[in-house]
């Protein structure tokens, strides 16, 4: 039981660490972006190719994973997705879903079709009872990292200077532009945080997850659901959803698995009936 | 005197002679029509792709009406295709092997899924409306995923039976039966949405989708036409969805992919969304862009049309558009002067 909850929590910290990136995206700049996981699955590639051809160690991996999803997010950023944020939704929906045909066939061509295996250490295989209860090394690890990372984007968040601006550029762009703030440079800068942190989210969750060319629609609806229901008012909000998420999914393959992934998509549809705009919604927003 | 009387009618007379100008026939359209009727006799190899094409653009003049004329955003039209296609499959597999009731039965029950929904797709924004039609897209699968006794899970419907059109069609190997069957359905959806777009109702859905805060001050029962529309454009989807069973005999769950739901879009963005053959015009050069590509990358057409939306996008919708009748513009009267100068 208490092994299922352990489980759950560090598969929701992973969506967190997943779906953040689009939370400010989607979230806070309103810029319906579905081909977010792409660049998860960018961080997974990375981290098989990098393992299996080159021979790095897993743990120096992941800050590869990191930097490269978050480079082609910039570049994407600066010479595509900036021509996008003043469109109209329905032409976003269409320019991400081509992203994402693109970046599935192009990783089949790549790569193959067949699902890619990560090699973990040994020092992170395995369990070990604490107080009867059974923790996957691996998945202690992941809530670690994954705590770490939430923590501190909080902290940058609502701390450092750049934070400040981010949200102000946010809440109001040319309130924010005639003060002095480079909207366009924290855009970029956040996007490829953002895309960043999807590509690490991939790197480390490969493992759990699993990773092939479908990948980016397979936890598309995942990702949006983190962000939908946790609404868009903080940082707080994805994380709690991620959480719930991760254990409810957790816990209904487990409990239920005739239903499979019902129950996630049942709560959605009805959280979104009773709360449009999430459960943790801004009020008068 | 008399003008003074009858200024105030003139506006109304020339709003009422514009919608009649609308919906009236035009020779282009009748054209086309006869042409495709026509496309039976000849090309018999191509038949197949000519009932595929037939029931794609089905599919997209169904997503027309809820995107295009009531401008709802939906990523989960699959749904009531899937629904059609395994209705007719299911049926045909115990034993109701008639197509046309099948037909039928497929639209009643997309539409009582589309009615049931469309409560859920009132609410909320265009990023709401998405994700819950994603959702009950999502449910659909996996719930076809998951009851195996019933829909055959991942190895989709074994062993349909479909009987003959009308007892004395049967489906024949180059697909002529079957473009036929899916092209009458086509034209006869199309003639009654004909009157539906240029209705009242119609205009009232294209009052919603451009300002919906006005459509309901000047009396316009939003939810009420919403509803309607959407219901409407599930049983359509859920023709086509049967159509694609029947004619092929086979039904799986790609019927609910969540690429059916996508391609569906594009197919209506690049015909023109908003206009009744776009979608139909969309579905021919997709499916003839598709499998040309497919004959040189079979693997990767995905590829191509991953990267002909994203250019769609970046240079305007409605450019394309303006192209179009500037290339229309150009070629009909050269067509027209070459044969004059003869």
């Amino acid at each position: 039981m208490l092994t299922i909850l352990f489980d759950g929590v560090s598969t929701g910290m992973l969506l967190f660490v997943l779906a953040c990136g689009l939370a400010v995206t989607l979230g806070l700049m309103n810029f319906v972006n579905l081909a977010h996981g792409a660049f998860a699955m960018v961080g997974g590639y990375v981290t098989v190719i990098a393992m299996q051809r080159f021979g790095v160690p897993f743990l120096a991996t992941l800050p590869l994973a990191f930097v490269i999803a978050a480079a082609i997010g910039l570049v994407l950023e600066r010479t595509l997705y900036v021509h996008m944020y003043g469109r109209n939704h329905l032409d976003q929906v269409l320019f991400s879903i081509g992203l994402v045909f693109m970046a599935m066939a192009g990783m089949d061509w790549f790569m193959g079709s067949s699902p890619q295996n990560v090699l973990l250490p040994e020092a992170l295989k395995g369990r070990f009872d604490v107080g009867g209860v059974g923790i996957g090394r691996y998945r202690l690890f992941l809530v670690v990292v994954c705590g770490i990372l939430a923590v501190a984007l909080q902290l940058v968040l609502s701390k450092t200077r750049f934070g400040s601006r981010l949200r102000a550029a946010v809440d109001d762009q040319r309130v924010a532009r005639g003060l002095g703030i480079g909207v366009q440079t924290i855009f970029a800068l956040t996007f490829a945080v953002g895309s960043g942190l999807a590509g690490l989210g991939g790197a480390l969750g490969a493992e759990i997850l699993g990773l092939d060319p479908s990948f980016p629609v397979k936890y598309m609806i995942f990702f949006l659901i983190v962000v939908t229901v946790g609404g868009t008012s903080s940082i707080v909000g994805p994380f709690v959803a991620a959480l719930l998420l991760g254990i409810a999914d957790v816990a209904g393959k487990y409990y239920v698995p005739s239903l499979g992934s019902f129950v996630i998509y049942a709560l959605m549809i009805a959280v979104l009936i009773v709360r449009p705009n999430g459960l943790f919604a801004r009020p008068g927003r | 005197m008399t003008d003074t009387t009858d200024q105030p009618l003139a506006p109304v007379a020339r709003a009422s002679r514009f919608l009649a100008a609308e919906a009236r026939w035009s020779w282009l359209e009748i054209a086309f029509w006869i042409a495709a009727f026509g496309l039976a006799f000849v090309f018999r190899s191509n038949h197949l792709l000519f009932a595929e094409i037939a029931i794609l653009a089905l599919f997209a003049v169904s997503l027309d009406l809820i995107l295009g004329y009531a401008g709802i955003v939906s990523l989960g039209h699959a749904a009531f295709f899937g629904l059609g296609a395994y209705t007719v499959g299911i049926m045909a597999r115990s034993g109701w092997g008639d197509p046309l009731t099948g037909l039928v039965a497929a639209g009643v029950t997309a539409g009582i899924l589309g009615f049931l929904t469309s409560f859920l797709v009132l609410r909320g924004s265009d990023l709401t409306r998405l994700m819950i039609t994603l959702g009950v897209a999502s449910l659909l699968h996996e719930t076809a995923n998951k009851l195996d006794w019933l829909t055959g899970g991942a190895d989709g419907l074994q062993g349909m039976m479909v009987g003959p059109v009308l007892g004395h069609f049967s489906f024949d190997l180059y697909g002529t039966t079957a473009y036929v069957y899916a092209l009458s359905v086509l034209f006869v959806v199309v003639l009654g949405l004909r009157v539906l777009v240029h209705s009242p109702f119609g205009h009232a859905l294209r009052a919603i989708r451009d300002n919906p805060l006005r459509a309901r001050a000047i009396g316009i029962p939003v939810s009420r036409r919403l509803i309607a529309a959407y219901t409407l454009a599930a049983v359509i989807a859920g023709f086509a969805g049967a159509l694609l069973a029947q004619t092929s005999a086979f039904a799986s769950l790609d019927v609910l992919e969540f690429h059916r739901s996508a391609d569906v879009m594009l197919v209506l963005v690049i015909g023109g969304s908003g206009r009744l053959y776009g979608g139909i015009l969309g579905a021919i050069v997709f499916r003839l862009a598709q499998d040309g590509i497919a004959n040189i990358t079979p693997q990767y057409w995905q590829f191509w049309i991953g990267l002909g939306l994203v250019a769609l996008v970046l240079l305007g919708r409605d450019r394309l558009e303006i192209v179009g009748r500037r290339l229309v513009g150009r070629v009909l009267p050269w067509l027209v002067g070459e044969e004059k100068a003869r």
